[in-house]
């Protein structure tokens, strides 16, 4: 982790989940060997914090450029970031492939269950009745259709050998966060196929809700939804 | 030094060069009239003699950023498609561009607009010069009229891409990829082993950050606008010598000509016949061949003293705005081309020479 500012909001889980990270690479004696990809959105930068190599990808394309970085370099230790506008919308189909090829990489999911970035609008993962930029009144299915399980979909896939969806709200999850990422990151250098690591994760901005109160609407809205695994 | 010479389709002799230039990875996605590329990669199995490694994607966009994610970390990767499929890169050329990362692209084209024909076209001149995808950038484009070239320029192009570490397009069309000539083939090059990238390429490739020194980041994103614009100013400075020192083109028969023919790719091997019957008719006809597309021969075109020029592109006319631009108003300027799908043969040329020229 580098000492530097992080240019997140207060209350985003974005910056627990890149020092999680940091942290397993670190322990795994990884900081030679690792090179990351950051997607598009609020974690664009992941870069500016974790000291590893790093290539940034085009909006919903990490897992295709993931996919060519390991093949052509199969030492190295391999995972993408991802957001739930770039993995589970624009990106669902490279995100889908690679996972079906079973290629030797770690997939982090930030389900946050908007889009961050670009100020809040509605993601495929948005809950029904939830308020976004977008979807002023709350998300009607009829309208936009259903909030999107990006991480079931993805664990039906033979080429995948780890589903987990975790979080770091609390110390406790925050101690099964970091062995499920270790869990990951050893698959994929021990060539057992793609493992997804999904966060329900909080968006204090783009929800418009302080950091605790983002929290407790998580605990209550997010979780019944999307349930965390048990370890 | 060893010489094989063999029977190839154009497609074919791509990657036969891809083999034989120590390429470390292709990723593409099926399209005619290139499909040859992947599935002759698949034939000749590289994995198992140079390590290459050969990928079916699951789309152009998503090759487009495999070939994105191997050049990060200084592999030489290749794509191919053609026209729509080219379409779809855009946005990875233009990351490409933007984080200056070297790959080579193959469009064998076709014809359009929209699904269009899978019969040849020259009509994706724009796209490879002026618009490969957002932003300013440019990537030298190299139009090969044989399969030979089509061979060559894969080493030619290569070398471009890291020089400059810059994406290359070989802007070929559905007649050369299709065509079957002989080839001159050349020994196989190694790969670099991941030492030499190591040593060479780790001012800026991402080969993992060795112990107490800096990481490697490549990205093309820049929120400090001024920032970006100190980018811009650097890929511009890289485009200018692009254009200083990479031309290339050809004449043939333009030294007495009073009507230069311009023409690229299969479009040339055909006015190359019609200048012959031109000559055989008692007409002082040449053709000049840019061989880049960008940079475009501009100086060497200007240069001719011809009356009158004609530009013959499968296309509604592309190419001969560049014609214009390098003859302004000194002499005619025209533009000849079937559309479609549809070859123009050398007496269609030559009748549009006379009749847009010689009967005025
Ligand atoms: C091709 C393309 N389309 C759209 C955008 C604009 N854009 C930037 S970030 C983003 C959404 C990011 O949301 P998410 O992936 O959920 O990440 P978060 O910011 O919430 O972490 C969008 C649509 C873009 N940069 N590129
Ligand atoms: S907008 Fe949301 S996801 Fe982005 S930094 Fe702020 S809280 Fe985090």
């Amino acid at each position: 982790m580098l000492d530097v500012l992080m240019h997140f909001c207060p209350g985003c889980s974005h910056g627990t989940i890149h020092k999680l990270i940091a942290e397993v690479i670190d322990e795994m004696g990884m900081e030679s060997n690792a090179i990351g990809i950051t997607p598009v959105g609020c974690a664009v930068l992941a870069y500016n914090y974790i000291d590893i190599d790093w290539v940034q990808a085009a909006h919903g394309r990490a897992c295709a450029v993931a996919t060519a970085v390991k093949r052509l370099n199969p030492e190295k230790m391999v995972f993408t970031y991802q957001g739930d506008g770039d993995l589970a919308a624009i990106g669902a189909g490279e995100t889908i492939h690679a996972a079906n090829r079973g290629d030797n990489i770690v997939v982090i999911y930030v389900n946050n269950a908007v889009y961050g970035m670009t100020g809040g609008q509605m993601a495929p993962t948005t809950l029904l009745g939830m308020k976004t930029a977008t979807t002023p009144q709350g998300r009607d299915a009829k309208l936009h259709g259903f909030p999107f399980k990006a991480g079931e979909l993805i664990s039906q896939l033979d080429g995948v050998c780890y589903f987990t969806r975790q979080s770091v709200h609390t110390p406790a999850a925050v101690r099964r966060a970091k062995k499920a990422l270790r869990r990951a990151f050893d698959n994929s250098m021990e060539g057992k196929g793609l493992s997804f690591v999904e966060f329900v994760a909080t968006c204090s901005s783009g929800w418009k809700l302080s950091p605790v109160e983002a929290n407790r609407w998580m605990d209550e809205n997010m979780m019944p939804f999307y349930p965390l695994s048990k370890e | 030094m060893e010489q094989e010479i063999k029977l190839l389709k154009g497609n074919e002799a791509v990657a036969e060069a891809a083999v034989r230039c120590g390429c470390d990875g292709y990723f593409g996605y099926p399209i005619t009239p290139q499909s040859e590329i992947l599935e002759t990669l698949m034939e000749l199995r590289p994995w198992e003699t140079t390590g290459m490694v050969v990928l079916q994607a699951e789309s152009e966009v998503a090759a487009i950023n495999m070939i994105y994610g191997g050049a990060s970390t200084g592999k030489r990767v290749l794509t191919s498609s053609s026209s729509p499929g080219i379409s779809l890169m855009g946005e990875g050329l233009s990351y490409m561009a933007g984080a200056e990362l070297p790959c080579v692209v193959v469009n064998v084209s076709r014809g359009g607009p929209g699904l269009g024909t899978i019969q040849p076209g020259q009509s994706d001149y724009f796209l490879a010069t002026r618009a490969g995808g957002h932003g300013d950038f440019n990537m030298i484009v190299l139009a090969p009229n044989s399969v030979q070239e089509m061979y060559d320029f894969i080493f030619t192009a290569f070398d471009l891409a890291f020089r400059y570490r810059n994406p290359v397009m070989i802007l070929s069309d559905g007649v050369i990829g299709q065509m079957m000539e002989k080839v001159t083939l050349s020994p196989a090059l190694p790969r670099r082993t991941q030492q030499e990238i190591a040593r060479d390429l780790r001012s800026w490739a991402l080969t993992g950050k060795p112990a107490g020194e800096r990481r490697n980041i490549v990205t093309s994103v820049q929120l400090d606008p001024h920032v970006q614009e100190g980018v811009n100013h650097r890929l511009q400075a890289k485009y200018k010598a692009m254009r200083e020192n990479e031309v290339r083109c050809e004449s043939f028969l333009c030294e007495d000509a009073d009507y230069v023919i311009v023409a690229y790719g299969c479009s040339a091997r055909i006015s190359r016949k019609a200048v012959e019957l031109a000559r055989e008719a008692g007409l002082r006809v040449g053709l000049f061949r840019p061989i880049t597309l960008f940079p475009f021969p501009y100086a060497e075109l200007s240069a001719l003293n011809a009356r009158g020029f004609l530009s013959v592109e499968l296309s509604a006319g592309q190419m001969v705005e560049d014609v214009r631009l390098s003859v302004g108003c000194r002499a005619r300027v025209e533009h000849f081309g079937r559309m479609g799908g549809v070859i123009h043969s050398p007496n269609e040329v030559f009748e549009a020479l006379t009749s847009k020229f010689t009967d005025k």
